[in-house]
C-alpha cells in the first residue's frame, strides 16, 4: 500500500471512529450506544491496521490457505463469502436449536438478552440473511463470472459489497439483543441499519450489472435471471416495507409510516417474498448453475426455464395475504392471496421438475456422488414444501393452522430441506474449485452430513405436523355441554414432547453443519481423507451369478 | 419457435431483463396494497378509538423491544372458538393508530386483543415477573427486569411529534404535556390535572400499575398497554352492532 493512500485511509477510519464515539456518548437509547460501540471497535482497529501497514487481509488469507496469484475470475469475494456462509450457518443454527430448547424448557431463558423473543429475530435472520445471504452473494458472483466469461466488475466495490454486508449482519444481530427492532417479521433492523442495507444493496446491484454488461457470451444465462429479478425485488421490498419516521436521530426507535390493516399488508407483501425473492428465486438460481455442473448434464429444458422464471417472479407477489387470513384485511384481499398462492403450486413445480429431469441419465450418480444426493434431496423438499405452502393458504386448512406450529414446520422443511440442502451443495461444490484442491476432504463425511440432515428435517417436520394440527383442533374442540374443552394452558402443556423432538431434530441438523465444518476445514487445509469410495460396486463373483434356487423360470419367458 | 426466440431479444439485453421482471413483480403490490388506502372499510373510524396515551405507546415500544409478537397474536379471527375465548373479533378500526401493527403470527401464547381488563394488574405484574408461579404450564420468559428498570420519559414528546408525523392526530397540546401525561397516569397524586388528561384521552385508565407508586417503571408502560388493550371500542353496543351489520366485504 502507497503511504500516502494508508495515510488517507487512516484519517477515514479515525474520523469514522470520533463520529461513533460522539454517537456513543449522544446516543438517545443504550442500543444505537452499542452499535455506535461496534462501529467504533471496527473503525479503531482499522485505524491500527492501516496504521501499521500491516497486510492483515494477505495475512488472514495465507491463514484460511486462500490460493495466491492471478486468476482467470475474480474469487477472493467467493472465498471470503463461502467462509461465512459455513460460519453464520453454524451460529444460525446454534440459535435455532437455543430457542427450540427454550420453548420445550422455558428455565433456558436468561432476561433480559437472552429471553425468547430477543434470540428469536436472531436466529431467524442469522439462517435467512446472513447464512443465506452469504451464499446467495458469493455464488452469485462465481456464476455471473463464469457464465458470462468476464471478470467482477468493480472488484473494490464488490469486497464492499461482502464486508458492508457482514457490517450489516453484525448491527442487526446485535441489535437484537440490545432490544433493537422494528418488529417486523424478517425486517426487523431499526432505520438506520436498513439505511446502510440500502446502500451496500445497490453497491451488489452496480456489481452484478456491471458483470452482466461485461459478459463475452450473447445470452445471459438462466441462473443470472434469476439473481437478477432477486436483487432488483429485494430492494423493491426492502424501501417499501421499512419506510418509517426516527423519533430522533440518535435514537435507534422509529415508527412505521403506516398503520393498521395498510401495515400488515406491507409486511406480509414483503415477509412472503422474503420467501419468494430471498429464498426461492436466487435459490433457484443456484440450481439452474451448479446442479447441471455438477450432473454434467445440460438443464432438461430451455424452454420450461423460460415460463418458470416469468411465471414464478408474477404469481408470486400476489401471495402475501395468505398470511393475513381472517383477519381485518378485506375478504376480496383474502381471496386474491389464496388463489395466486394456490397457481403458484404450478410454477413451482414446474421449476423443480426443470432441475431433477436434468439428472436424466445421470441418475446413478445419486448412488455415487453425495452432493449429487443433497441437490436431489434439496429439490425434493423444494416440491414437497411448495405442494404445502398452497394447501395451508386455502382459507379452510389456514382456520386450522394459521397461529399454530404447523407454520413453523412448514417453513422448516423449506429452509432446513430446501435452502439449507442446496446451499450445503453449493459448498461442497464450490471449496474444492476456490481453493484449488482435487475433492472435498471425504466424500464420506458429506455423506453423513447428507443422513443427519435428512433425519433431522424428518424429526422436525413431523413433529410439528402434530403440534400444529394438536394446538388448532384443541383450540377449537367443543364439549357436549357446548363449552370450549381446553384452556390455553392446557394446549401449550400438550405440546411439550413435542418440542423435545423438535429440539433434536434441530441438534442432528445443526451435527451436520458441524462435520461439514470439519470437512471444509480440512480441505482448504489441503488433505484429502483416504477412504473407500462411495456407492463402490462389489467385485465381481461369478460364484454368486447364478439363478436364485428353486425358481422356476429364471429368465422372462419370451 | 415463437417463444423461445421472442425470448432471444430480452436474454441478450439487460435493461429489457431488469425492466421486463420489475413490472413482473411491481403488479401484484400495486393491486393488493394501493386500494386498502381508499377503501371504507380499512380506514373508516369507529367510536371510542383514539391514540395511544405516552403511557401505553411506551408500554407498546417495550412489548415491540421484547419481542412479544413472536408468541402473541392481537388478531380475534371470525370463529366461534375465538370469539368464546378472547372476545369479540378483532376490527380494522381497532389497530388504525398502531406502528407498526402488532397481529402476530404465531399462538405460542394466547391472543391478547382484548386481554385489557380481564385480569388484575398485580396478576399482570406477578405473571410478567414469573409467568411458572401464576400459569405452572407456561413457557413465557420472566420479565423480572422490567420492575426494576425506570422507564425513561425524556423522548415522550419526540415520540409523539414522530407519530404525528406518520399521521396520529396527537394536539399540540398531547405533544407538549407528553412527559407530564406519562408520569401523571401512572401517579395520579404527581400533581397533574387527571381530569384533563382523560378528556384527551377518554377511558384512559390512571393509577399506579406495578404496584410502586414511588416509581415509574417500565412495567408500569408495559402493564397500562396491556390493560388498554381492546378496551376502547364498545364492539357490543347497538350502534356498532348495527354497523357491522351493514359493513361488506368482510
Amino acid at each position: 500500500m502507497q503511504a500516502e493512500a494508508a495515510l488517507g485511509r487512516v484519517g477515514l477510519w479515525l474520523l469514522v471512529m470520533v463520529l461513533s464515539v460522539v454517537m456513543a456518548a449522544t446516543a438517545a437509547d443504550s442500543g444505537m450506544a452499542a452499535h455506535a460501540t461496534i462501529i467504533g471497535i471496527i473503525a479503531f482497529v482499522m485505524v491500527w491496521v492501516t496504521a501499521a501497514r500491516f497486510d492483515p487481509l494477505g495475512k488472514t488469507q495465507g491463514f484460511f490457505k486462500m490460493p495466491e496469484g492471478p486468476s482467470r475470475y475474480d474469487d477472493d469475494p467467493i472465498r471470503w463469502g463461502v467462509l461465512a456462509t459455513m460460519m453464520w450457518a453454524l451460529v444460525g443454527l446454534l440459535a435455532g436449536v437455543f430457542i427450540a430448547s427454550q420453548l420445550a424448557f422455558p428455565q433456558l431463558n436468561i432476561e433480559p438478552y437472552f429471553n425468547f423473543g430477543r434470540v428469536r429475530p436472531l436466529h431467524t435472520s442469522a439462517v435467512i440473511f446472513a447464512f443465506g445471504g452469504n451464499i446467495l452473494i458469493a455464488s452469485s458472483f462465481y456464476v455471473v463470472q463464469r457464465t458470462c466469461r468476464a471478470q467482477l466488475a468493480f472488484p473494490a466495490l464488490a469486497r464492499f459489497v461482502f464486508w458492508g454486508y457482514q457490517l450489516f449482519i453484525v448491527l442487526a444481530a446485535s441489535g437484537y439483543l440490545f432490544g433493537v427492532t422494528q418488529s417486523r417479521e424478517y425486517a426487523e433492523p431499526e432505520w438506520y441499519v436498513d439505511l446502510w442495507l440500502t446502500i451496500v444493496w445497490v453497491a451488489y446491484l452496480i456489481v452484478f450489472v456491471g458483470t452482466l454488461a461485461r459478459r463475452t457470451e450473447p445470452h445471459i444465462y438462466v441462473a443470472n435471471w434469476f439473481y437478477l429479478s432477486f436483487i432488483i425485488t429485494i430492494a423493491m421490498l426492502h424501501i417499501v416495507n421499512n419506510l418509517a419516521v426516527p423519533v430522533a436521530w440518535n435514537g435507534s426507535l422509529s415508527f412505521s409510516a403506516f398503520a393498521g390493516v395498510q401495515d400488515a399488508l406491507t409486511q406480509w407483501w414483503y415477509g412472503h417474498n422474503a420467501v419468494a425473492f430471498f429464498l426461492t428465486v436466487p435459490f433457484l438460481a443456484m440450481m439452474y448453475y451448479f446442479v447441471p455442473k455438477q450432473a454434467e448434464r445440460p438443464v432438461y429444458s430451455y424452454r420450461l426455464s423460460i415460463i418458470h422464471f416469468w411465471s414464478l417472479i408474477f404469481l408470486y407477489i400476489w401471495a402475501g395475504p395468505h398470511h393475513l387470513h381472517y383477519t381485518a384485511l378485506p375478504d376480496w384481499a383474502q381471496t386474491l392471496g389464496m388463489v395466486f398462492s394456490v397457481i403458484l403450486w404450478m410454477p413451482s413445480w414446474g421449476g423443480m421438475i426443470n432441475g431433477l429431469m436434468t439428472l436424466n441419465g445421470a441418475w446413478d450418480k445419486v448412488r455415487t456422488d453425495p452432493i449429487i444426493r443433497m441437490m436431489v434431496m434439496a429439490m425434493a423438499f423444494y416440491g414437497m414444501a411448495t405442494f404445502e405452502g398452497p394447501m395451508l393458504s386455502i382459507k379452510a386448512v389456514n382456520s386450522l393452522s394459521h397461529y399454530t406450529d404447523w407454520t413453523v414446520g412448514h417453513v422448516h422443511s423449506g429452509a432446513l430441506g430446501w435452502n439449507g440442502l442446496i446451499s450445503f451443495a453449493a459448498v461442497y461444490f464450490l471449496v474444492p474449485r476456490l481453493w484449488k484442491r482435487e475433492r472435498m476432504y471425504s466424500l464420506r463425511m458429506i455423506n453423513w452430513h447428507f443422513w443427519l440432515a435428512t433425519l433431522g428435517i424428518v424429526f422436525y417436520a413431523a413433529s410439528m405436523w402434530v403440534a400444529g394440527i394438536t394446538q388448532g383442533l384443541m383450540w377449537r374442540e367443543y364439549g357436549p355441554d357446548g363449552y370450549l374443552v381446553n384452556s390455553f394452558a392446557e394446549t401449550v402443556a400438550a405440546l411439550h414432547e413435542l418440542y423435545i423432538i423438535r429440539a433434536l431434530g434441530g441438534v442432528m441438523y445443526l451435527s451436520g453443519a458441524i462435520i461439514m465444518g470439519y470437512n471444509v476445514w480440512m480441505t482448504i487445509s489441503g488433505k484429502l481423507r483416504e477412504e473407500k469410495p462411495m456407492g463402490a460396486m462389489p467385485a465381481y463373483d461369478p460364484e454368486k451369478d447364478r439363478p436364485i434356487a428353486g425358481s422356476a423360470s429364471p429368465e422372462p419367458a419370451e | 419457435m415463437g417463444l423461445a426466440t421472442q425470448h432471444k431479444k430480452l436474454e441478450k439485453n439487460i435493461n429489457l431483463l431488469a425492466i421486463g421482471s420489475f413490472i413482473a413483480v411491481a403488479i401484484g403490490g400495486i393491486v393488493e396494497i394501493a386500494p386498502l388506502f381508499w377503501i371504507d372499510n380499512t380506514i373508516e373510524e369507529v367510536e371510542g378509538m383514539r391514540p395511544y396515551t405516552p403511557l401505553e405507546q411506551a408500554g407498546r415500544n417495550i412489548y415491540v423491544r421484547e419481542g412479544c409478537y413472536s408468541c402473541h397474536s392481537q388478531m380475534i379471527r371470525p370463529f366461534r372458538d375465538e370469539v368464546e375465548r378472547y372476545g369479540h373479533y378483532s376490527l380494522a378500526a381497532e389497530s388504525m393508530y398502531d406502528h407498526p401493527f402488532q397481529w402476530g403470527s404465531k399462538r405460542t401464547g394466547p391472543d391478547l386483543a382484548r386481554v385489557g381488563g380481564r385480569y388484575s394488574d398485580e396478576w399482570h405484574v406477578q405473571h410478567l415477573e414469573d409467568p411458572q408461579s401464576v400459569v405452572p404450564e407456561s413457557i413465557m420468559p420472566k420479565y423480572s427486569f422490567l420492575g426494576e428498570t425506570p422507564l425513561n420519559t425524556d423522548n415522550a414528546a419526540a415520540m409523539l411529534v414522530a407519530l404525528r408525523r406518520v399521521g396520529v392526530p396527537y394536539s399540540d397540546r398531547d405533544v407538549g404535556e407528553a412527559m407530564a401525561d406519562m408520569i401523571l397516569q401512572a401517579n395520579p397524586d404527581s400533581g397533574g390535572d387527571v381530569e384533563d388528561f382523560q378528556q384527551r384521552y377518554p377511558k384512559a385508565q390512571v393509577r399506579d400499575f406495578d404496584g410502586d407508586p414511588s416509581r415509574l417503571t417500565e412495567m408500569d408502560a408495559l402493564v397500562a398497554y396491556l390493560q388498554m388493550l381492546g378496551t376502547l371500542v364498545d364492539v357490543d353496543s347497538a350502534a356498532a352492532q348495527e354497523r357491522l351489520a351493514e359493513e361488506k366485504g368482510r
